[in-house]
């Protein structure tokens, strides 16, 4: 991503030909206000990125430095072949699926329910998007606490009313409780995006389907859905890149523990815990390639919404 | 009848859903006034006695760390990397909107990209740099992380705003003799104020929630609010209402912030992609 985007802005600042000064300069104060911003980015966000790909190759433990040595590609082999850390691969792989697809789901549902009009719409729009606007630490230990906890936790009181069980919840299903806490947190988000992908539908075109006779549900088939598919694509997409690198429900909720242990955390243990600067990197740049695979999707995305926006103008 | 019958079935079923969402919450509020054997009890007591405690217990009356130093380191990371973002970004959106520079979505797409990278990937070399410079457990390294981590949020949500304002607006000011500062000052910001604001808010959310980074380089000087709360990660006996009430003062900022912007709220968690 950083790799190919790079030489796209040198491009854009190198000069095919020498030209006369004047429009040289003209050039240069065109291009000054952009320059703190790029600089800036360029140095804080490219440059540790670089160096964690070259610490990649080292093997070394912060508690050992002296024997800090280039061990080759070892550090991925190793994280590609630690039953510990191949597992840590699978559950950031079932953690972001699952809560995507799932919140996105449940996102399309509610973005449905409230396109319609109907008495107090704002009101319950304001009460679906709070628990996105809860501090994404608290509402973990709201979970943990208020909502699993097996004695006076909210879920086993409710169900102690019907006679139900008293389940551990997080003990039972450590990995479903870090993803149903996060799909409450996310599906508000999906709802946002895809309310704004109902509400941008040709109002004419619909109107034609209505009277051509088209029911509810040919509607939804033939022009909704076509009409949302770059939306789910991009809530879809949006949501993957920020949910492959939670930390904080899986530090919250679980510490990690109960095989819920995905990359992100794995990357923070195995430095700040385990010292392992060379592993950590690795695992890391593993991180990156898996994003990058999502962020190409999802930059073709933005960019067909974004060319399509630019165009008319 | 029948039509009229579904729409009032589904207008409930709406209000019914935006209800189990919000009862986590209106729960953590409730719990938050009540008294810790109160809290937790089973079945919960839903009219038992309200009281302060939890605040009191939260804010460290009787006791215990206070948690007004992370909240005011919290407020300076925020803050200063929002002022920090918005100086930045304001005068590169201008280059990527009105005076635009050639090449400019490709720009606009080197910022988007950086975003796509895990923060968590750059992580160990900014900890190393940071433990040599001196600057572990300083507030002023994570206004600078923050506000590399929402500029490229900033840089879209401008640029899609910046483009509303009308040239001839600007041509007018340049022709009378204006200088950039001036023009950007004067002449695009109260027009485009609305969109910065959002922007500030946005970025404001996004620094106020931010955890890993905090955790990693901060300390007992450069705590952040988040990391006061990773203290009530294992149990600590009687302490739901103390919780609820923490999680609560906690989220405020960020609950007033997300409500105020509400509107352009989907703007900026989609990078300026939806409208």
């Amino acid at each position: 991503m950083t790799a190919t985007a790079s030489p796209r802005v040198a491009a854009a600042t190198a000069r095919p030909a020498p030209r006369p000064p004047s429009d040289r300069l003209r050039a240069w104060a065109t291009r000054a206000p952009l320059l703190p911003a790029l600089v800036f980015m360029i140095v804080v966000t490219q440059l540790p990125f670089v160096a964690t790909v070259v610490i990649s190759f080292f093997d070394w433990n912060a508690l050992y430095p002296k024997d800090r040595h280039f061990t080759g590609v070892d550090n991925y082999r190793q994280v590609l072949t630690d039953p510990d850390l191949r597992h840590s691969v699978w559950t950031t792989v079932l953690l972001t699926v699952t809560v995507v697809l799932v919140s996105l789901v449940l996102g399309l549902v509610v973005a449905l329910l409230l396109n319609r009009r109907f008495r107090g719409r704002g009101v319950v729009r304001t009460l679906m998007i709070a628990p996105f606007l809860i501090v994404p630490v608290a509402a973990a230990l709201l979970w943990k606490h208020v909502l699993y906890n097996p004695e006076y936790g909210l879920l086993n009181g409710l169900l102690h009313y019907v006679g139900g069980p008293q389940p551990d919840w997080i003990s039972d299903n450590p990995l479903l409780a870090v993803e149903a806490a996060l799909v409450w947190q996310w599906t508000p988000f999906m709802m946002l995006i895809l309310l704004a992908g109902l509400q941008s539908r040709d109002q004419q075109q619909l109107e034609a389907a209505r009277v051509d006779g088209a029911s509810d549900w040919q509607i939804f088939r033939y022009l909704t859905f076509p009409h949302l598919r770059r939306y789910l694509e991009l809530g879809g997409l949006l949501g993957s890149i920020y949910i492959v690198q939670n930390f904080d429900a899986v530090f919250t909720i679980t510490s990690g523990g109960l095989g819920t242990a995905n990359l992100p955390y794995t990357v923070y243990q195995s430095f700040y815990q385990a010292h392992e600067n060379g592993l950590a990197s690795a695992a890391g740049v593993v991180v990156v390639i898996g994003s990058i695979i999502i962020a190409t999707f999802a930059l073709r995305v933005v960019s067909s919404l974004f060319r399509e926006e630019v165009s008319p103008a | 009848m029948t039509v009229r019958f579904k729409g009032v079935g589904l207008g409930l079923l709406a209000w019914l859903t935006g209800i189990v969402f919000f009862l986590p919450i209106a729960w953590m509020a409730l719990t938050s006034f009540h008294s810790e054997s109160d809290a937790a009890t089973n079945p919960p007591s839903f009219t038992a006695a309200l009281t302060l405690d939890g605040y009191r217990e939260f804010f460290g009356v009787g006791g215990g760390a206070s948690p007004w130093p992370a909240l005011i380191n919290s407020t300076m990371a925020s803050v200063a990397s929002t002022l920090l973002v918005l100086l930045l970004s304001f005068p590169a959106a201008y280059a990527l909107s009105i005076r635009r520079v050639r090449k400019w979505t490709d720009v606009l797409f080197f910022f988007l990209s950086t975003k796509m990278l895990p923060a968590v990937a750059g992580l160990l070399p900014v900890y190393l740099f940071a433990k040599n410079a001196g600057l572990l457990d300083n507030i002023w390294l994570l206004v600078i992380l923050y506000t590399s981590m929402n500029l490229p949020i900033a840089v879209w949500m401008m640029q899609s705003f910046l483009a509303e304002v009308p040239v001839a607006v600007i041509e007018a000011a340049r022709v009378d003799g204006a200088r950039l500062p001036t023009i950007l000052a004067r002449v695009v910001a109260p027009i485009s104020l609305p969109g910065i604001a959002a922007t500030a808010l946005i970025c404001f959310i996004f620094s106020w929630n931010e955890l890993l980074f905090a955790r990693v380089l901060t300390g007992v000087v450069a705590e952040t609010a988040p990391v006061f709360l990773t203290g009530f990660i294992t149990s600590q006996g009687l302490f739901l209402a103390k919780v609820c009430a923490a999680s609560l003062v906690v989220s405020l900022p960020v609950l007033a912030a997300g409500f105020a912007a509400q509107d352009k709220l989907v703007q900026g968690l989609s990078l300026g992609a939806v409208k």
